[in-house]
């Protein structure tokens, strides 16, 4: 039986519009012309133009004068040479918020996310207190409406207090309102709780989000064990500490017939894994970090605290299998692996850093390169930063340009340069390896729901 | 044979990060890791250093290059041998000195390393000689000095220990003269040893004709031959025709870890016993950074035998300090 989570926030509670306007009401009404529309599922990019209102797309192509009438003219722009696509649906961010509020919260994370092209975040339940109960759930729905920007939807812990040996409510979990159901990074106590949990997951259909790492291989390590940790003298992270209990999930999922999506692997061998259980028919996905699509050890060989990520940034090999993994789909969703710091958390040696990389701002510039640099086909970048996360995680009518979806979408320059550090909303934590890249495609405008949530022109 | 030794490339995005080590007009100001460090400085700074040591030699032992400076040895782990010849040649160098051991105090009082810093600086400190367990914890610090500050790196976690790897540099070329011929083998636990990076980088900097390191695969660090060894896990085929033998400490951590099995088993492998040196060349010195575990790593009539020149190294240790000590704060004086 699939639980049809019900969304207790954007959806139904109309978020606070900075106009003082609400969803429905005409002044929510917008037309977009002359834009190169970029579908997803659609891979030649079509000009036309796209009319939201009631919060959802409600034309696109040709439209006729008698649908637009109601749009009022300052609503009413001209996109000619800008592409306007689906938002972002990024579906591992930490927003820091509750429980690491010194890091960032939700209103600094969700302004970052629009200004980036993302209109739908998934919070990890690693918070505190921890994700495990619908409370938790209520207040960051709560907070994400007050700050009135990106959709902020719940993935809900899989045991109590992500202690891997009770199991939380899940279906109470699922029913209010978290899309999915995760340990996030911290391990199971045995294989057979992993093995319980599982089919627990599975009675009721739930999608569930797991990162195998061994903490015994990986325990003290903060590089990927190779060349350049063992000339830094870094304790190594070896790629078996994520192979291993891939396996064992593996294992378990042959006996177990559950949905699992695997939030981000960073090695060849573990895509070869991937690759191999998906084609014995098992219902497995999995996403890889945007940074591990761009960088490598080599990059850690600086010291630079930035590079400083769980998993680690592996080799130049692993990348390739990585980006070769995405163009075969055995990897299918994109993510930012958001985890913004203050900067005393990144002020040491480098293993005493706090690993994570803050990612919102570079997601949409740095996927859009690897386009660019003819790395993977377009479609193929936007399908895993869109449509593939939306239908995984259950998001009905979101990450698509077609009439009855969600009016989520950005529009871009796609020849504008810039730096993200002259981004007008820039996550409160600052820890990104990604400062002093050139970039061309710029947010131009976000919508969420109908409404414009960001307006880079109000920054020039 | 030559060896090749493979720097791995160092991305266009990020400034290289040993290049801190020197100042704008090239002179040497930060001693963090051989890594960077030119075949013609590490000469330059050997060269300096047999200046210091006849100076040793002598009855007054002292020169006045630094005199009014303050050095500030900076110890976040515990250490005597290394803290005591830093000192020795600050103090002939006329240097103040201040030791400081912070392995006891303020920093497991939860202050964090840069304001444990930030506060000896404002004691107007000309120079922090630093060893801390996290590896590029020195380069994190000579990030952070004020520009007039030195910093010299005295063992970073596994990291690096240059004057280690210098002052043995130091002693091989007192014993042997060129570096060309020579086969040199390090022993041991090189997977937690910074002493073995660093030596590995000198000797192959100085051109080397083979440099191996012997060990268990517990102890050899995931793909350590791109830093230009061969690697060996038979002492007999590793010790062949070799000219010097390092010896590295073994901590007794190790065998809880899951390591090895026993000291026991290790110095009936690995142990440097009589019987293991007579399979090296005949001439062979060996040498250890001390502090050597007897019975565990080396056996005594070994250490303290004819071929064994442990305690020169020691003494060689702060003719060489004092030359990196001189060099990076801009004077020059002992070259020969």
């Amino acid at each position: 039986m699939k639980q049809t989570p019900a969304n207790l926030g954007i959806d139904q509670d109309p978020v606070r519009h900075p106009e003082g306007c609400r969803p429905g009401m005409d002044c929510d009404t917008w037309l977009i012309e002359n834009a190169t529309l970029i579908n997803p599922n659609d891979d030649k990019p079509r000009n036309g133009s796209v009319l939201l209102a009631d919060g959802k797309i409600q034309a696109v192509g040709e439209i006729n004068d008698h649908d637009c009438a109601a749009v009022p003219p300052e609503h009413r722009l001209d996109a000619e040479g800008l592409w306007l696509m689906p938002g972002i649906v990024d579906s591992w961010a930490r927003l820091r918020e509750p429980g690491l509020e010194h890091k960032a919260n939700i209103a600094t994370e969700s302004a970052a996310a629009v200004c980036g092209g993302i209109t739908t975040l998934c919070m990890p339940p690693d918070t505190d207190p921890i994700l495990d109960t619908v409370a938790v759930a209520r207040f960051i729905k709560r907070r994400a409406q007050l700050a009135g920007r990106a959709r902020v939807v719940c993935i809900g812990a899989m045991t109590q207090q992500l202690d891997g040996e009770l199991l939380s409510e899940m279906a109470a979990l699922a029913e209010g309102g978290c899309v999915a159901i995760s340990n996030a990074q911290t391990p199971f106590a045995n294989l057979n709780l992993l093995r319980r949990a599982l089919a627990y997951a599975a009675t009721f259909d739930l999608q569930l989000v797991l990162e195998p790492t061994d903490p015994s291989l990986s325990a003290r390590g903060c590089a990927h064990e190779g060349m350049v940790a063992t000339r830094l003298g870094l304790p190594g992270i070896p790629v078996s500490a994520e192979t291993a209990p891939l396996a064992q999930l593996i294992a378990l999922l042959q006996e177990v017939d559950a949905r699992v999506h695997i939030n981000q692997v960073s090695s060849a061998a573990a895509v070869d894994m991937l690759r191999h259980a998906q084609n014995q028919g098992l219902k497995i996905t999995a996403g890889v970090s945007i940074h591990h699509l761009w960088l490598t050890d080599m990059d850690t060989d600086a010291l630079n605290p930035n590079t400083h990520v769980i998993p680690p940034l592996r080799t130049e090999r692993d990348r390739a299998a990585l980006r070769q993994g995405l163009a075969d789909g055995v990897l299918s969703v994109i993510i930012s692996d958001h985890q913004p710091h203050e900067p005393d958390a990144k002020l040491a040696p480098f293993a005493a850093t706090e690993p994570g990389i803050s990612g919102l701002n570079s997601l949409l510039p740095l996927a859009f390169k690897l386009v660019e640099d003819k790395i993977l086909p377009q479609s193929t970048v936007l399908k895993a930063l869109t449509t593939t996360p939306a239908n995984i995680f259950g998001l009905d009518k979101t990450g698509r340009l077609e009439p009855g979806c969600r009016a989520d979408l950005t529009l871009i320059d796609p020849d504008a340069m810039y730096q993200i550090s002259e981004m007008p909303y820039f996550s409160a934590g600052e820890n990104s390896p990604f400062l002093g890249w050139d970039f061309a495609h710029r947010v131009e405008k976000t919508w969420v729901s109908g409404r414009l949530v960001f307006n880079q022109a109000d920054f020039d | 044979m030559a060896v090749n030794f493979v720097r791995p490339k160092i991305p266009k995005f990020t400034p290289d990060p040993w290049a801190i080590q020197f100042d704008q007009h090239g002179n040497l100001k930060h001693l963090l890791t051989i890594e960077g460090i030119s075949p013609q400085w590490i000469t330059r700074i050997l060269d300096t250093a047999e200046g210091f040591v006849s100076v040793t030699d002598r009855e007054v032992k002292k020169v006045p290059l630094l005199r009014g400076r303050t050095v500030v040895n900076l110890f976040f782990e515990s250490s005597t041998r290394t803290r005591t010849t830093f000192e020795l040649a600050a103090k002939r160098l006329s240097a103040d000195v201040l030791n400081i051991n912070l392995a006891t105090s303020a920093t497991k009082k939860g202050e964090s390393l840069l304001d444990t810093l930030r506060n000896i600086q404002a004691m107007q400190a000309d120079m922090f000689v630093v060893r801390h367990e996290q590896s590029g914890a020195p380069h994190f610090i000579a990030q952070h000095v004020e520009p007039h500050v030195s910093v010299i790196n005295a063992g970073d976690g596994w990291h690096a220990h240059p004057t280690q790897a210098l002052l043995d540099a130091f002693t091989v070329r007192r014993h042997k003269g060129d570096f060309a011929p020579l086969r040199i083998a390090i022993v041991g636990d090189v997977l937690h040893s910074r002493v073995a990076r660093s030596q590995i980088h000198v000797f192959n900097s100085l051109n080397v004709g083979e440099l191996r390191v012997i060990a268990p695969r517990t102890l050899i660090p995931q793909d350590i031959e791109h830093m230009g060894v061969r690697v060996f896990h038979d002492m007999r085929a590793g010790l062949r025709d070799v000219d010097v033998i390092i010896m590295l400490r073994l901590q007794r951590e190790r065998m809880d870890a899951g390591l090895l099995p026993s000291e026991e088993e290790f110095y009936r492998l690995y142990g440097l016993t009589e019987e293991k040196l007579a399979w090296a060349k005949p001439d062979a010195i060996v040498m250890h950074p001390g502090p050597a575990n007897r019975g565990v790593e080396i056996e005594s009539r070994v250490a303290d035998g004819p071929q064994s020149v442990i305690l020169e190294q020691v003494s060689n240790g702060i003719g060489v300090r004092m030359a990196a000590m001189s060099l990076c704060m801009g004077r020059k004086g002992g070259e020969s």
